[in-house]
């Protein structure tokens, strides 16, 4: 029964455009999952302590190419996405090789990545005769002609569509981090996180093992940049990339929970869900109230919850699990 | 190709006085991780608090721009006590990270509240101060009086952690946490009081600001980057190497600016960040790590 319920889970959610739910839950749905995904390829590198402010850039290089290849040269968004996601990639290398050839840790890492988010956004900014600067850019339509989807082009009028890729990416990036965390590699990022020339002692390449984590992480961002862009279509600076994403990633992240496996999902799920319901009870005139309260919350999870929402749930359920695990006779199946 | 020469020139000597009060930004920043060792990330957003208590006390009650500059000054400095005392010393002892992350809550929070408070339009002070006119050069008075007030502001700084008994006692704490409470020097009210200063220079710089720009709630977003950048880049924590780093930042942001688009200036500005993080990560005048 504990095996099969991931697999209903996922059924059932997999069932949900098929009740006929309504444009805007499923709206919410589509959001969820593809935040979810974006913040679980961050946390692949967040829970060792690889704290990016740069998956703004990342997220940004993915769209950004995406649209761009598409509206400037009608190069199909199936190669566009490789293409993103290539960049991104050897952006990741660019930087994150030389931080951890030389060491660069902790708030240095943090600020040397956040200098990359904003050189992402700048050079959207800069280059606006291309991408429109900072009032954003829409994918020219594949669906003028009536069509109600255009696989070539990626676009679908049918937000189902959306939901199963979006629903596909995030179970994969569910399988990633799993498999990470089944892998050696999730040791030796465990030791590294502790104490890098302890872990180099024993055997581990530091450089080598935080830079497929990181390539990895990129990666997958881009790929979330890209759908993001692709689902809204419409992208703008400062909504794909800059200080700002990086932040709410950080934040949510954090606010589910980074060293679990739904941890992030969680987030993405509690500070949505947040947003929508301050916006539908308080209205649209009222601006900033949502960012009030994350901002609010972050400094007091961060005090009092620091691993998060779900991390704190398991954390009780563990104890408690753990306590009648102790009172019960030895040898009983546990 | 003379005019072009004369407009470079100006963009250098703009890049200076710029330089002067990006150095007196990160001179507070500096000053907090070089005690505390934690940087505050939403340092341009006390920065904003001081602009808009600035701008109402000056255009709303009217009352005198020196006034209103001391206000500015104090309540930025009560807010950097505020931010120690109830955020960053329940997590002092936790991972460094938090330290970071906390501010970044708080962060989200003053940009929140002010654009609750009052809204997303720019506001200015309404005050135009004339152009030094040298030739064919125009550099704006209240660039010029910026640079000064900062350059002074810092020989101040310089003079009271050197000269006087409780700046003895913050740099003795910057250089060693474990031993000074053993000779006397409280570390918590210490960093209380470094939380005031580096305040009261965000406060400062907000006055200085708050003549050249307007002020709205992401204005945290523009200035707060490039004030961390500065700080990592002239190594965290020394003050010496900030200094230098503003003036070298206010150039590619000038002068870039100038020959090409002002976005590209900040761009190559950071990119000038990166490299320079790879070839000296321990800051342009940082010792060995």
């Amino acid at each position: 029964m504990r095996r099969a319920a991931p697999w209903i889970a996922v059924a059932a959610l997999a069932a949900v455009p098929l009740l006929g739910i309504g444009k805007y839950p499923l709206h919410l749905l589509i959001m969820i999952l593809l935040w979810s995904f974006v913040y679980t390829s961050w946390s692949l590198m967040g829970r060792f302590g690889l704290v990016s402010f740069g998956h703004g850039a990342f997220m940004g290089i993915g769209a950004y190419v995406v649209t761009m290849l598409w509206n400037h040269y009608g190069l199909t968004p199936w190669l566009g996405i490789p293409l993103g996601i290539a960049l991104a990639v050897a952006v990741a290398v660019l930087i994150g090789y030389p931080c951890f050839r030389f060491r660069i840790t902790g708030h240095y890492f943090a600020l040397v990545t956040l200098a990359l988010t904003e050189v992402a956004r700048l050079v959207i900014v800069a280059l606006r005769d291309q991408t429109g600067g900072s009032l954003g850019v829409t994918p020219k339509t594949a669906l003028a002609g009536g069509e109600s989807f255009s696989l070539y082009a990626l676009q679908f009028a049918d937000k189902a569509a959306f939901f199963y890729i979006a629903l596909v990416c995030w179970l994969g990036a569910l399988w990633v981090w799993r498999r990470v965390d089944r892998s050696m590699a999730r040791y030796a990022m465990e030791a590294i996180s502790q104490e890098e020339d302890a872990a180099a002692s024993v055997g581990v390449n530091v450089t080598r093992t935080k830079l497929a984590i990181t390539v990895l992480s990129a990666a997958m961002t881009a790929l979330g940049g890209a759908l993001y862009g692709q689902y809204q279509l419409y992208v703008n600076p400062d909504t794909v990339s800059g200080i700002g994403i990086s932040l709410q990633i950080v934040f949510a992240v954090i606010a589910g929970g980074m060293y679990v496996q739904l941890g992030p999902t969680v987030g993405a799920v509690f500070t949505l869900l947040l947003a929508e319901g301050l916006r539908i009870a308080v209205g649209h005139d009222v601006h900033g109230l949502d960012t009030f309260i994350y901002g609010a919350l972050l400094v007091i999870f961060i005090i009092y919850m620091p691993n998060g929402i779900l991390g704190r749930i398991l954390e009780r359920w563990g104890r408690r699990g753990a306590a009648a695990r102790a009172a019960a006779p030895a040898g009983s199946p546990g | 190709m003379e005019i072009f020469d004369v407009f470079l020139l100006e963009a250098v000597l703009n890049g200076l006085l710029f330089g002067g009060v990006l150095a007196l930004l990160a001179l507070g920043l500096n000053l907090v991780f070089g005690v505390i060792d934690v940087v505050w990330i939403c340092y341009a957003e006390l920065m904003m608090i001081g602009m808009y208590t600035v701008y109402f006390l000056y255009t709303v009650y009217k009352l005198p721009l020196i006034v209103a500059f001391a206000a500015g000054i104090l309540v930025v400095s009560v807010c950097g006590v505020l931010l120690h005392v109830l955020v960053i010393r329940p997590v002092l002892n936790t991972e460094p990270i938090n330290q970071l992350l906390v501010t970044g809550g708080v962060l989200f929070f003053l940009q929140a509240a002010a654009t609750l408070a009052f809204g997303v339009q720019f506001r200015n002070l309404g005050l135009s101060l004339p152009s030094l006119e040298l030739g064919e050069i125009f550099l704006p008075y209240s660039r010029i009086y910026a640079a000064l007030t900062a350059l002074v502001a810092m020989v101040v700084l310089y003079l009271f952690l050197k000269k006087t008994y409780l700046g003895t006692a913050i740099r003795a704490i910057s250089q060693d946490r474990q031993i000074m409470p053993l000779m006397g020097v409280s570390p918590g009210r210490i960093y209380v009081i470094t939380s005031a200063i580096g305040g009261g220079l965000a406060g400062l710089g907000a006055c200085l600001l708050v003549l050249q720009y307007d002020v709205h709630p992401a204005i945290g977003l523009t200035f707060g980057p490039i004030t961390f950048l500065i700080c990592v880049l002239g190594g965290l924590g020394n003050m010496v190497g900030g200094f230098v780093a503003a003036f070298i930042f206010a150039q590619f942001i000038s002068v870039g600016g100038f020959l090409l688009h002002i976005e590209w200036g900040y761009v190559m500005a950071f990119v000038f960040f990166i490299v320079m993080m790879f070839i000296r990560p321990q800051g342009l005048l940082g010792g060995k790590q």
